[in-house]
């Protein structure tokens, strides 16, 4: 494999130098707690989510050894629901999104020729919300008070009278408190693709990972408000009585559902959207060529946005609603499937044309496109109503979003991290080690669930904590169990081989793979400052592309070196063009101090201690005063008249 | 185990057809785990059931198919396109991409919307005016069994004349709950506050498992119920039972339980027809000797196990809302002869 | 535009400052929060149809009486408006003029306590009634005005802080009144809310 080297510097050793003065940061504890680099940000996520991934599996372990046998009785029932309800609820809202958040983070800035985000406070704040929210929730665990109603917890088994305790409470503040970060993000996301590309980077040349970030952002937008309603009524019904719920006092149970899908069904693609985004991004550099197609994958991928929010009832075929609306919600889903499709196909066409260089992250995505394929096929399965009423909520679901998320997100993300572990640790990773991984992933995760799909069929309901022995389904889950661990022994050679690199890989050049977006054309890893001199973007393969890469050498200019202060670019929204400079804002510790009063918030909450939450909330209330208010200028520069 | 096996129950799998999905599913896997009880949805015996089951086997043979098309690029790919001199093509196949990624898919898609469309109308089809009605009521975690015009109730079994069309009215008196029987009738959920309607069928005498597939809290997994299919003049029988008072005490030891039940705390939360327990808390326990298991499939119903229940039901099925008893030790065996006799 | 114009107006000092060229990021950022909650409030609004919806029969149920309408008109003529002294506000700052920047804002902050105190009068008649424990109308009524009357008050919490930055002077001119203009954008977003909320609300069970 080529390796190319480092860009001719376009930005002289004295313009490096003042770079450095305003972008650099002394290792300190203070500079720890107050950074707004989105490369720190962006690793704290990588890391954070992984912590909860490695706990939301060992729960998968816990609860698999249980399964290993009928009638086992190492978990009680209570222990075993609340695991599942963490694993779920983990995987889906502290590792999934935010590990995708993470690399978004990292890359975004990168990819789009920018020196952060367009909101760097925010977006240490988002990291901290989503630390504490996690720690949150998982804290709730070791003393038996964790959620324990199943991720999607339905009403009214989540009220007061059927759930007593702190379970759900815990749930339905954790989750509005992590929403305050998904949200936060998703903002940061958006803006900094409209407004901070490179100059010359019109929408058409924006990589296809930006395009899924900023569609699953969008999507944040508008799904995530569903969900914090709901948490909110469920709070509000548990804590001050109110009757949302209660069909009693003229409440309905099915709000719950609807809110709840509103928001879930589009999050089945905010987990899996971005992890799409990062197959056309590994893709480039190891068929040698672009993925086919861009136009129709951008397409697949707003018009799958769109079209998610018009399936959610097909999580609730088995609840009776009239059977025109299934009609509807039944061809919906079905037609879902379609852009997908054409990702697929995409990228089929695009090995197929390319010459395939055989490295670690080619190798997860050729599992990513097996599993994922399967997965699909049942998720078209789950479509019709009809069959829907059969398997939903048994094994064959479980399976079927197993495949999917695994599948589809999951094994993008390992790919992720082989191919930027050079860009982000300046170490390459072992290759033998890494194989090894993958053997053990792909054929753990197939052993694990395919079976599922079978004892699912023969009947078996998801969410037993244990099961007899009589109808059968013993030896099947025998198999899953032993998957189970083959997938986790996988994992851990994942994890070993990530260490290893950071300790011993040998350091990685700027451009190991020859890949195509921006973030190969600077320095493994980057300088606080990204790039030395802001790009000027010719085509959709900038690093590929001469002139680009010219425009950071050779061709370097001084309004795009930007010496003077925290300087980064703004450009038009649609065809990048120049529009002027902006100041960035230092690192402070105002995001953390707001985590912090937010976190005293939520607990407080959780606790019953109200008038300890309104003190948190004016201090939070006034972290944003003083981190808003304006600095004096001289009324010359403002431009007073009178 | 006091489950009386019908002939016909032992006859009605079809092992080939089971071998077979499960050989082309997992390959050469062990096929042991498909004898027993498997209430397995492709080992259908009820109208309901075969449509679905005749739906899965398209919906796996078309996913086949396109996962062996995928599965041909894909080696194709990594077979002939990785020799370092070969050259890479900058084409842009949007017609093959399109076609086979939204075309094809798009036909298919109809095809089976349809079918899709064809079945849940099939299912949605209410049976008849004067078909037979069973009320179900999910309760945490058991199943009450009722027939309107009929004042007695079981729990966790409900019996239908084989070959007929019969109303299922489903309720719950907590949470929400999902009745499935796979081999007879999907899924239809027990909405708090509502009342869902869905039918059973069974073309051939059996027992038939079914069981709460919707997560309804700590005993989710001991909510299990069968569904007895016999020809007519049986079901008319059980519901000439289901009406009357259960079986008088014969023995000495029986009537001394039937003592016991309705001084002790028993009669506090259980009902048993004709003895003036007529409480409606737990199952009422009229037939209870007859029936499949204890504690909605937790335990198979023997005399021993009995006794470990009314003892502690918690050891049994942790969570369940009936406490430990303080029954006497002379006085257990005369309460589980009692109890066994009702049947 | 003349050479020495040009010339005057590349020159990095000219660059940097804050000119409205093009959209700002932090525009950009408050039209998607205004997104968000948007949504939040449909999502709410949209309950409160597919509770009437599904409950059918009397509503409001329980025998609670049709909300008045005279005092939420009021409150109506009252808030819809409060948006034009923003508006004349933030154009005044927008040609340098500080003056109409902090009346503009006084007159909004006026008209911004007197729709709450009005709030306020009525809730205390209200809560004689029927309260938020009542049942799920009166969970709705409370929690939808109410988060509206929380979203009034954080509406005014900007607008003093914009007007306590703009009486020390040295905040904001032609050139930099970017939080003017969001805090802008959120004050007609609340403004917008209530119109739905009064048809929803107010007006809806009349229908």
């Amino acid at each position: 494999m080529s390796t190319t080297t480092a860009p001719a510097p376009g930005a002289s050793q004295e313009d490096l130098a003042r770079l450095d003065e305003h972008w650099g940061e002394r290792p300190s504890i203070r500079s720890w707690f107050s950074t707004v680099d989105h490369k720190r940000i962006g690793r704290r996520y990588l890391v954070t989510a992984s912590l909860f991934f490695v706990l939301a599996g060992i729960s998968a372990l816990a609860m698999r050894t249980q399964l290993a046998r009928p009638e086992s009785n190492l978990l009680s029932p209570q222990e075993y629901n609340q695991l599942f309800t963490m694993h779920g609820t983990a995987m889906i809202f502290l590792f999934s999104t935010p590990m995708l958040f993470g690399f978004g983070n990292y890359l975004v800035p990168l990819m789009i020729g920018s020196r952060d985000m367009a909101f760097p406070k925010l977006n240490a704040l988002g990291y901290w919300v989503f630390l504490f929210a996690g720690l949150f929730m998982w804290a709730s665990l070791p003393f038996g008070a964790a959620p324990n109603a199943g991720w999607f917890a339905y009403v009214p088994l989540t009220d007061d009278v059927n759930t007593p305790g702190l379970h759900m409470d815990v749930y339905a503040l954790g989750l509005l408190f992590l929403g305050i970060a998904t949200t936060a993000g998703s903002i940061n996301f958006i803006v900094t693709a409209l407004k901070l590309r490179a100059p010359g980077m019109s929408l058409n040349r924006v990589p296809l990972f930006v395009w899924a970030i900023v569609v699953t952002a969008f999507m944040v937008i508008f799904a995530l408000p569903a969900l914090n309603l709901d948490n909110a009524m469920l709070f509000l019904d548990r804590r001050f009585d109110t009757h949302f719920f209660d069909p009693d006092a003229a409440g309905n149970v099915l709000l719950w559902q609807h809110l709840f899908w509103i928001f879930g069904h589009p999050d089945v693609y905010i987990i899996v959207m971005p992890a799409l985004g990062i197959v056309s991004a590994v893709l480039p550099a190891f068929t040698r060529r672009g993925v086919v197609g861009y136009v129709l994958v951008v397409l697949a991928i707003v018009s799958i946005a769109i079209i998610s929010f018009g399936v959610w009832v097909h999580h609730m075929f088995a609840t009776g609603l009239p059977h025109l609306s299934y009609s509807f919600f039944s061809a919906a889903s079905t037609v879902i499937t379609i852009p997908s499709g054409i990702q697929i196909f995409a990228w089929l066409a695009t090995m197929v044309l390319g010459r395939l260089v055989v490295r670690v992250p080619l190798l997860f995505l050729i599992g990513f496109i097996v599993t994922f394929v399967l997965g699909g096929f049942t998720g078209a399965m789950f479509a019709l109503t009809a069959f829907d009423q059969q398997v939903t909520d048994s094994y064959f679901v479980v399976a079927h979003f197993h495949y999917v998320l695994i599948g589809g997100a999951v094994f993008p993300i390992l790919a992720a991290i082989y191919y930027w572990l050079p860009k982000i640790t300046g170490r390459m990773y072992h290759e033998g080690l890494g194989r090894w991984a993958f053997a053990l992933v792909f054929t753990g995760m197939q052993v694990t669930f395919f079976p599922m799909h079978l004892y699912g069929l023969f009947g078996m309901p998801r969410r037993v904590y244990t099961y007899r022995s009589e109808p059968g389904w013993d030896v099947w889950n025998l198999v899953s169990t032993i998957g189970s661990y083959v997938l986790a022994a996988g994992l851990l050679l994942v994890l070993i081989g990530v260490v290893h690199a950071i300790r011993r890989g040998r350091p990685a050049p700027p451009d190991p793979w020859g890949g195509d977006t921006l973030e190969w054309a600077t320095d493994s890893p980057p300088k606080p400052y990204n790039f030395p001199v802001l790009p000027q973007v010719h085509s959709l393969h900038p690093t590929w592309d001469e002139a680009s890469r010219a425009s950071m050498g050779d061709d370097a200019t001084a309004d795009r070196t930007l010496t003077d202060g925290r300087r980064t670019l703004l450009t038009s929204e649609l065809d990048g063009r120049r529009e002027r400079v902006v100041e960035m804002p230092e690192a402070s510790l105002q995001p953390l101090l707001l985590a912090l009063a937010l976190l005293v918030f939520f607990t407080a909450l959780l606790f019953a201690w109200y008038p300890v939450a309104l003190a948190a909330l004016l201090a939070g209330a006034v972290t944003i005063a003083v981190w808003l208010w304006p600095p004096r200028r001289p009324e010359e520069e403002l431009g007073v008249v009178s | 185990m006091n489950e009386t096996r019908d002939p016909a129950y032992a006859r009605r799998r079809r092992p080939v057809r089971h071998a077979v999905a499960a050989a082309t599913l997992a390959g050469a896997l062990p096929l042991a785990a498909c004898a027993g009880d498997s209430p397995s949805a492709l080992n259908p015996a009820g109208a309901g059931a075969i449509r679905i089951a005749g739906l899965w086997w398209v919906l796996f043979w078309i996913s086949m198919a396109v996962f062996a098309e995928v599965m041909a690029l894909l080696v194709w790919a990594l077979v002939f396109r990785r020799r370092h001199d070969t050259r890479v093509r900058h084409g842009q196949p949007l017609r093959f991409v399109a076609v086979a990624g939204a075309g094809v898919p798009l036909v298919i898609l109809v095809v089976v919307y349809a079918l899709g469309l064809r079945d849940l109308a099939a299912l949605g089809a209410a049976p008849g005016r004067d078909a037979p009605t069973v009320e179900v009521t999910g309760h945490k975690w058991w199943w009450e069994v009722r027939v309107p015009g009929v004042d007695g109730a079981t729990a966790n079994e409900l019996h239908i004349p084989v070959g007929e069309r019969v109303r299922v009215r489903l309720r719950t008196a907590d949470v929400l709950h999902s009745f499935w029987v796979p081999q007879l009738m999907p899924k239809t959920d027990l909405i708090a506050g509502e009342v869902r309607e869905t039918w059973l069928h069974a073309e051939r005498p059996g027992r038939y498992r079914g069981q709460c597939a919707e997560y309804c809290g700590t005993q989710h997994a001991h909510m299990a119920f069968q569904v007895v299919a016999e020809p007519r003049p049986q079901f008319e029988a059980w519901l000439a039972r289901l009406g009357s008072p259960a079986r008088q005490p014969q023995t000495d030891a029986e009537r001394r339980g039937q003592q016991a039940f309705v001084q002790g705390t028993c009669a506090g939360c259980h009902a048993i027809r004709g003895t003036g327990a007529d409480a409606r808390v737990g199952p009422d326990l009229s037939d209870v000797g007859s029936r499949w298991s204890i504690g909605a499939g937790a335990v198979p119903n023997d005399a021993g196990h009995l006794g470990g229940w009314i003892a502690n039901p918690q050891t049994v099925k942790p969570g369940s809302y009936m406490p430990p008893q303080p029954v006497d030790a002379e006085r257990l065996p005369d309460l589980i002869a009692y109890l066994r006799s009702l049947t | 535009m003349r050479a020495p114009d040009l010339a005057a107006a590349t020159t990095t000092e000219a660059l940097t400052t804050e000119l409205p060229v093009g959209r700002s990021t932090g525009w950009w950022g408050m039209v998607m929060f205004v997104a968000t909650e948007a949504t939040l409030f449909s999502c709410l609004l949209g309950s409160y149809f597919y509770l009437r919806f599904q409950h059918g029969g009397e509503w409001p149920p329980g025998g609670i009486e049709q909300p008045k309408l005279l005092r939420p008109l009021v409150m109506t003529a009252i808030l819809l408006p409060s948006s034009l002294p923003m508006i004349w506000a933030e154009r005044g700052i927008r040609r340098g003029r500080r003056w109409r920047l902090r009346i503009g804002l006084a007159a909004t902050l006026l008209l911004g306590a007197s729709f709450l105190a009005l709030q306020g009068t009525e809730y205390d008649e209200l809560l004689h009634e029927f309260t938020i424990t009542t049942n799920a109308y009166g969970s709705l009524f409370f929690v939808i005005t109410g988060f509206h009357g929380l979203h009034v008050l954080v509406g005014l919490a900007m607008v003093s802080w914009l007007l306590a930055a703009s009486l020390r002077g040295g905040s904001f001119g032609a050139r930099r009144h970017d939080r003017v203009r969001n805090a802008a954008i959120y004050w007609h977003f609340v403004d917008l809310v209530w119109a739905a909320i009064l048809f929803t609300i107010y007006l809806s069970p009349r229908l």
